[in-house]
């Protein structure tokens, strides 16, 4: 190869290097600039997600001339704890939190037990109309809850169960959609571990327990969480059926405590006190136990 | 023999679940259907051994009653208006997130964090930013503070709104209800589209980095076919909520569904539901409810009928 051919193959390649050289460092300006960008309407939107919980939580701590202010303060002057006591009082806090945890608990056990011995059912037993009976029970998914209410309102009323615990918890322990998604779950574990357990003698029952649900556990813990916020959260069955004060839960009690709406003349740092009061064991779970909750809400698309 | 036994084992396990279902599922739908085409009934009427006329009666009375078209249209406004919004929102925000390594996780929880509150809780704290502080009236208001959003409007040099107080217009109702809906509305949903995205095959990319593809043809072109079937999802899902409004509202406004001086403007169709319940005319609300399975039902054939031809599987 003469001399010059060589140069001019070395020149020819050394600009195509720096050509490279000069796109990739292009390439990452404008990369660099867009990733900047993209962490910049990330942040703008979780500010505006985080937001009305900021606010929730100064407010609660101002005194009442202080929240008023023309000007807000963006963080309390003087940080007022007694708001939470006062709240506390207030919103009757104390019993209905206890009457939530009761009939969260209590109906989250029992639907569970529930949805495991029904779940499998469905997943290893085998009994005439399975299919037929399970494709029945999905199709009542689709069916807006407020057809149920109307109905099962008489019904409870005809049972005499207003205003007990009963009344709260019995109408809905069972859910099609936690039959379903743990019935999914117990499909996928191999059935040769179901004739192992069968050859050594292994009850169905024991087999359940003992094999089955450690396996699902997963899915329990997010169905029971669920179950449980659906406790904390719920609305209008308990408004209809539990409004004396005994056996209200949370989230009535919370709302006719500071009935009063748009005339302007509430005291908002108490409401907001004890709306942070409730929201707290909400964020404590979320915190702990994020993963499970993210699972199990991905498959649901319905709140509680 | 043993097969009998299998049987019977079987519906042991399924009794408990039966008995409820049968209680608490089953004879609702049969009951609410006949309740809803038995015309004028009460329980004390019934007990008194009267018999009723069969006919669509209810039905009409539904539709006729001034309530329901008000509670449709208001119904019909948030539907439309948040559904759209929260899902291009949750889109852009799941791309993004898709497209960062770190403060990913710590972004994602963030997002989620409107999922996990109290619907009611979390709607008095809305309803306190929009809020006006002070005697307020029609007459002779005597405005102390004009609330956290007023605030944030002047300081960018707008005028105040008076959102949810008496004498508030109902457009500034909507609004503030939209606003509120779509924050509740995009964990889920970004939750949903992030984890489809996560499952499209990273070469579709590689192609469009050799090509040298604009972003914005990258997400129109690749990442929105390909995550068509959940955002498909996410609008039939998002629609059969909005048609079932209820809580968001008691949360701001009340239960008087609607600011002090015109309350009930922003009934909705469940609203008007419970409204009929409480005030022992079973029939119209078993009517009201069929209705709405209907319209649920309608909304979802046409999403999946529209979904058919535009998604890719």
């Amino acid at each position: 190869m003469s001399r010059s051919a060589y140069d001019t193959i070395r020149d020819s390649m050394d600009k195509k290097e720096q050509n490279k050289q000069k796109f990739s460092a292009g390439y990452r300006a404008a990369h660099f600039f867009g990733q900047a960008g993209i962490y910049l309407f990330l942040i703008v939107m979780a500010l505006i997600v985080l937001f009305p919980f900021y606010w929730m939580i100064i407010s609660s701590l101002k005194s009442l001339p202080e929240y008023k202010e023309t000007i807000p303060t963006f963080w309390p002057r003087q940080i007022i704890w007694q708001n939470y006591a006062n709240a506390f009082t207030t919103a009757n806090l104390g019993v209905l939190f206890k009457n939530t945890l009761i009939v969260g608990v209590v109906s989250t056990l029992l639907s569970v037990f529930i949805t495991i011995i029904t779940a499998f059912a469905f997943a290893r037993l085998e009994f005439k109309g399975k299919e037929t009976l399970f494709a029945a029970l999905l199709a009542t998914m689709m069916i807006p809850g407020e057809l149920f209410t109307i109905t099962n309102y008489s019904t409870v009323i005809s049972f005499g169960w207003l205003n007990t615990y009963t009344v709260l918890i019995v109408p809905f322990l069972v859910s099609v959609f936690y039959i379903y998604l743990l019935r999914q779950n117990f499909l996928q574990i191999p059935n040769e571990l179901y004739l192992a357990a069968k050859v050594d003698g292994t009850s169905d029952w024991k087999y359940l327990w003992k094999v089955m649900v450690p396996l699902a556990l997963p899915t329990l813990i997010s169905i029971t969480i669920l179950k449980m916020m659906g406790a904390w959260n719920s609305y209008i069955w308990p408004r209809l059926v539990a409004n004396k004060e005994e056996y209200q839960l949370i989230t009535n009690g919370l709302r006719n405590a500071f009935k009063e709406a748009g005339t302007g003349d509430v005291d908002y740092p108490l409401q907001m006190a004890a709306v942070t009061l409730v929201s707290i064991p909400l964020f404590l779970v979320f915190v702990f136990l994020r993963k499970y909750i993210m699972a199990g809400v991905s498959r649901s698309g319905i709140k509680g | 023999m043993v097969d009998s036994k299998q049987q019977w084992k079987a519906w042991l396990y399924l009794a408990p679940a039966i008995v409820l279902l049968l209680i608490f599922t089953v004879w609702p739908i049969i009951n609410t259907v006949v309740l809803a085409f038995t015309e004028k009934y009460s329980t004390l009427a019934n007990t008194g051994g009267t018999s009723f006329r069969i006919g669509f009666g209810n039905f009409t009375d539904v539709v006729g009653y001034s309530g329901f078209l008000d509670a449709l249209k208001i119904t019909m406004i948030l539907c439309v208006a948040t559904v759209p919004i929260s899902t291009i929102l949750a889109l852009l925000i799941a791309v993004a997130l898709n497209a960062i390594k770190p403060l990913r996780k710590a972004l994602q929880t963030i997002f989620f964090l409107p999922y996990v509150t109290n619907s009611i809780a979390i709607g008095m704290v809305f309803n306190a930013m929009f809020n006006m502080i002070g005697k307020i009236g029609i007459r002779r208001p005597k405005i102390q503070s004009f609330g956290i959003i007023n605030d944030i409007i002047r300081f960018f040099g707008g005028t105040e709104i008076n959102w949810i107080n008496t004498g508030s217009d109902e457009w500034a109702n909507i609004l503030v209800l939209i606003i509120y809906i779509v924050w509740n509305a995009l964990p889920f949903k970004i939750l949903v589209l992030l984890g489809g995205l996560q499952s499209i095959n990273k070469q579709y990319y590689d192609a469009a980095k050799v090509d040298a593809a604009p972003r914005w043809k990258v997400l129109t072109r690749i990442t929105v076919p390909l995550l068509s079937p959940m955002i498909a999802y996410v609008v039939i899902t998002g629609f059969i909520g909005g048609f079932k409004e209820y809580t968001s509202i008691v949360g701001i406004f009340g239960e008087t569904m609607g600011p002090p001086h015109d309350a009930g403007r922003l009934n909705t169709i469940v609203g008007m539901i419970y409204d009929s319940l409480e005030n022992n005319l079973v029939g119209r609300a078993s009517a009201a409810a069929l209705i709405l399975f209907g319209i649920i039902l309608i909304v979802t054939l046409i999403n999946l009928q529209v979904s058919k031809k535009r998604v890719h599987y």
